[in-house]
Formats: structure tokens, C-alpha cells, sequence
């Protein structure tokens, strides 16, 4: 059987069983109400637009942090790579920061920027930074020494041999970092939306938010669908066929 | 600068290996890889570093290369002491070095790219020609992973022709490869060389490879690395690896790397 036939039979599958919980009445309909009831809802949030426009504030903050923290963490992951004393400080740091939940971002976000876009986009920089430039100084450091040696017999040096050999050599790691990046501010980002309440844009976040408040657990359970679906999809489509191809290619396949 | 005159032979040069020693602290003890070491190979010779593994030879190569330094004597080509790394000596290594991310055809370009005096297009007619003489024309735009080990190493000796050294330095290049390619490797080189004369410095630990391919051969021993023989093979090239006469230079020299024999000057060919 294709494999794409039997995922979709499993989902099929799935929500006829909740379907058949829901009809039991094992729990309240206000807890666990029926696939339909969530779908309808979603629905009419598409049709009224409220769907469509969280998801874009909440996509454009993540963008907006998400490339900013690589703008930055990439440079940076080179430079810890490339001179110690900034390896054992700025790297330490990094560490350090990178297993600190990014969540925990947001009570100083919001004391030092208050209810405002801008602690949305220092939260997610927060989220991506540290992981970006971890994964490319790991990179730089997994570069086989013989390609750089290879390259300075052929006369590269300097910045030529940084930019031309040692970033395309480790750019199977970039994009892991990048795909872990992503992931973070992703999670930070939905923290800080149920979190915080910022009149200047209403995310997927502030969303579920709502639903809970208005205790309204159909639109609770869509939204967390709909997060669900766009985490999916940001890994099947943007990053796993390029992580693939890069270490195919690159010979790092693992 | 035309595509025609870069692609002309470049003198091949002379190198002058003077005194070198090398040391190495590996784990808390001194590693004496080279001791005293001094050779010369003339113009367009093709000499081959023979020993066991860890005596020095590719140490040698390096700081011929100019990737290591000595800690002392000193190392010409063509009278000039060596610095740092040049386009003038280009290294083919054990693995491929290729870069995975350029394909074929950039590959070649890389160091061409860097060499002054040609303009985008000549340099890419310069870089066809080389993989023409490698054989590989028709993989210009292959990627590495696409590639077999002995394609692998035919653009690596194309990357490395394609600045037109004077110097072609080769650490072990065919150990990875198997039997039959090596044997269709060992043909090209031999062809290539007689057509293009380049100084060429070859290290292995194959005995049999070395006769095959040197005019001369340098028998390294270990601890400390030092040159023990010297044999000349004047046997007539192209040369088959199977024939009877080079089988008995690859004995007797390796009768010698053994330490089994006499005086060296006894079994100079």
C-alpha cells in the first residue's frame, strides 16, 4: 500500500474514533467536543478572516525574529569557531543560554519592552540565536581539515577560505541549526503569544488564548491543529529535504 | 595572458630538501618524524618516497607543500626557500579533497580562479583541458557524490595540473582505490607526465607502485624519519606494473626496506 494512502487511513481512522468517544459521552461535550464541532469552527474562522490573520502576525513575527537571530548567530558561530578566546566566552554563553527554555524570555521581555511587537521579536531572536550559532561553530569545527588545507595550496587564504570553503563546508550543520532555530523561536513564540497580550496584532497564540477564556474548547483544540499542521509542514517541506539533500551531497549523511 | 601559453609546460622545478628535521609532541613524548633529511630532485624528475607508515614521508611532502614547517633546514624550489604554500607546488592528497559543494568543473576552476592574468572564459577552456587529459570531459557538471574513487582522483589531478605547477606533490593519491583503477591510474600518470613535465614528488608505502612510477625511489625508515637508499629504476616508460623486470626492482628494494641487505650503493640501479 502507498505510504501516503496509509498515513491519510490512519487519520480517517483516528477521527472516526474520537468521533465515536464524543458520541459515547464518556466526558462533556465542553471538554471533549466532537470533530466537527472543531472543524466547523475552523472553518467559519477562515471564512471570516480571524484564522488567516493570526496566522499571518504570527508568522510575520516568527520571520521577522527567525532571520534576524540567524543574520546574526551565523557570523557569530563563525567567529567562535574561528578565534578561541571568543570560543571560550561567547560559545560558553551560547551553551549556557541555549538550555535555558526560551520561554523563560518573556518575563524579561515584557518588564524591559512592555506589551509591544518588540518583545514578540526579541523573544524569538532569543529563540533562534543561540541554537544558530552553536550549530555553526559545530559545523566550522566537523569541516574535514583537508579541505582547508587543500585550499591553501591552491592559493586561498583569509577571508577567500572562510567564505569559499570552510560556510559551504559546514552548511549541512547550518541548516540543522537552522531547522533547531526554528523549532525554538516557534515554541517561544507561542509562549510569549498565550502570554502576552499585544494589541498591536492578535497571533495563532493569542487565539488559544481567547479559547480558553471564553472556555471554548473547539477553538482551542483547532488552533493547537493548526499549529500542529504548520510546525509540520515547516519541516517536511522546508528544512528535511534540504538537510537531506546538503549531507547527501556533502557526504555527511549519518 | 592566452589560454594556449598558460596551458604550455612550465619549467618544471628543481628542489632542494637541505638539513630538515621535524618534531612532533604527540601524548606527553617527542615524535622525531624527520632527522637531518636532505634531497635533491632535479628538474621534471619523478621521485617516489617509500616507507613504512609514520616515518616521515608525508611530513616531507607537507612542508615541501608548505602547509607544515620545518623545525630546521630549510627547502627550495627552483632556488627559492619555501614560505608558505604556492600555486607553484599543488598537492594531490589520499582522499579526494574535492569540494562537494562545486561540481567537477568548478572543482578545477577553484585554484584557477585565484591565478591572475585570465579572464572567465579562458580560465573555463583551461579547465576543460585538463579534464579532457584526465578523461573526465564529459563529467563537467557531475557533482562528487555522483563520482567513482578513481574518478574522484582524476579531478583531483586535473584541480592540481590546472594552475600549472611546476611542482606536483602526491601523498599516497591511489591507496584507496582499487587494483584495477589504480592500474589505469598508474598508466595516466605516466602519460601525463611525459606529456606535461612536472617535478612530481609521490609518496606511498607500495614498493611496487613506487618502481612503477619513480625515476628514483627513497627508501624512508622510522624513529627517527630519515632516507636510507636510494634506487634509480631505468626502466623504459610507459611501464606495465606486471612486468617481470619491475617486479624485480619492487624485490630488491624491498629487500632493503626490510633492512635484509647490504649497502645500499650494492643494489643502485
Amino acid at each position: 500500500m502507498n505510504r501516503t494512502l496509509r498515513a491519510a487511513l490512519f487519520f480517517v481512522v483516528a477521527i472516526a474514533a474520537w468521533e465515536l468517544l464524543f458520541r459515547a459521552g464518556i466526558w462533556s461535550p465542553v471538554l471533549v467536543p466532537s470533530p466537527l464541532t472543531v472543524g466547523r469552527y475552523l472553518g467559519e474562522a477562515l471564512i471570516d478572516g480571524t484564522l488567516w490573520d493570526a496566522t499571518l502576525v504570527t508568522m510575520r513575527r516568527l520571520l521577522l525574529g527567525y532571520l534576524f537571530g540567524i543574520a546574526l548567530g551565523l557570523p557569530l558561530g563563525l567567529f567562535t569557531a574561528r578565534y578561541r578566546l571568543l570560543g571560550d566566552t561567547l560559545g560558553l554563553v551560547a551553551l549556557g543560554l541555549q538550555t535555558l527554555p526560551s520561554v523563560c524570555w518573556v518575563p524579561l521581555a515584557l518588564l524591559w519592552f512592555g506589551q509591544t511587537e518588540s518583545a514578540m521579536f526579541f523573544v524569538v531572536v532569543m529563540g533562534t540565536l543561540w541554537s544558530m550559532i552553536i550549530a555553526t561553530d559545530n559545523g566550522v569545527r566537523n569541516v574535514p581539515p583537508i579541505y582547508a588545507r587543500a585550499a591553501r595550496t591552491m592559493g586561498s587564504s583569509g577571508v577567500h577560505i572562510w567564505v569559499k570553503v570552510m560556510l559551504p563546508a559546514s552548511l549541512p550543520f547550518i541548516v540543522s541549526g537552522m531547522k533547531q532555530g526554528w523549532a525554538f523561536a516557534w515554541r517561544s513564540l507561542m509562549a510569549a503569544e498565550i502570554y502576552v497580550t499585544i494589541l498591536s496584532g492578535f497571533g495563532l497564540g493569542n487565539l488559544l488564548h481567547y479559547g480558553r477564556e471564553l472556555n471554548a474548547m473547539e477553538q482551542v483544540i483547532g488552533i493547537m491543529l493548526v499549529i500542529i499542521v504548520i510546525g509540520l509542514l515547516a519541516d517536511k517541506i522546508l528544512f528535511s529535504p534540504w538537510e537531506r539533500f546538503l549531507h547527501r551531497r556533502w557526504g555527511t549523511a549519518r | 595572458m592566452t589560454v594556449q601559453t598558460e596551458i604550455q609546460n612550465e619549467t618544471p622545478s628543481k628542489l632542494s630538501v637541505q638539513h630538515v628535521s621535524k618534531r612532533f609532541r604527540s601524548g606527553g613524548r617527542v615524535v622525531h618524524a624527520l632527522a637531518d633529511v636532505s634531497l635533491e630532485v632535479g628538474e621534471g624528475e619523478f621521485i617516489c618516497l617509500v616507507g613504512p607508515s609514520g616515518c616521515g614521508k608525508s611530513t616531507l611532502l607537507n612542508i615541501i607543500a608548505g602547509l607544515e614547517t620545518a623545525d630546521e633546514g630549510r627547502v627550495f624550489t627552483g632556488g627559492a626557500p619555501i614560505t608558505h604554500p604556492g600555486r607553484d607546488r599543488m598537492v594531490m592528497f589520499q582522499e579526494s579533497a574535492l569540494f562537494p559543494w562545486l561540481d567537477v568543473l568548478d572543482n578545477v576552476l577553484f585554484g584557477l580562479a585565484l591565478k591572475p592574468g585570465l579572464s572567465k572564459a579562458e580560465r573555463v577552456e583551461v579547465a576543460q583541458f585538463y579534464l579532457k587529459l584526465v578523461g573526465l570531459e564529459k563529467f563537467a557538471r557531475s557533482y562528487i557524490h555522483e563520482l567513482s574513487g578513481g574518478m574522484k582522483q582524476r579531478v583531483a589531478l586535473a584541480r592540481a595540473l590546472a594552475p600549472n605547477p611546476r611542482v606536483l606533490l602526491m601523498d599516497e593519491p591511489f591507496a584507496a582505490l582499487d587494483a584495477l583503477t589504480r592500474e589505469q591510474l598508474y598508466g595516466d600518470l605516466q602519460r601525463i607526465w611525459q606529456e606535461h613535465r612536472k617535478t612530481i614528488v609521490f609518496v606511498t608505502h607500495n614498493v611496487r607502485e613506487a618502481a612503477c612510477l619513480g625515476d628514483r625511489v627513497a627508501l624512508f625508515s622510522p624513529h627517527p624519519g630519515r632516507i636510507t637508499a636510494q634506487f634509480r629504476v631505468g626502466l623504459p616508460r610507459p611501464r606495465d606494473l606486471n612486468s617481470v623486470e619491475l617486479a624485480r626492482h619492487a624485490t630488491e628494494i624491498t629487500a632493503a626496506l626490510k633492512g635484509t641487505t647490504v649497502p645500499a650503493e650494492e643494489f643502485a640501479i
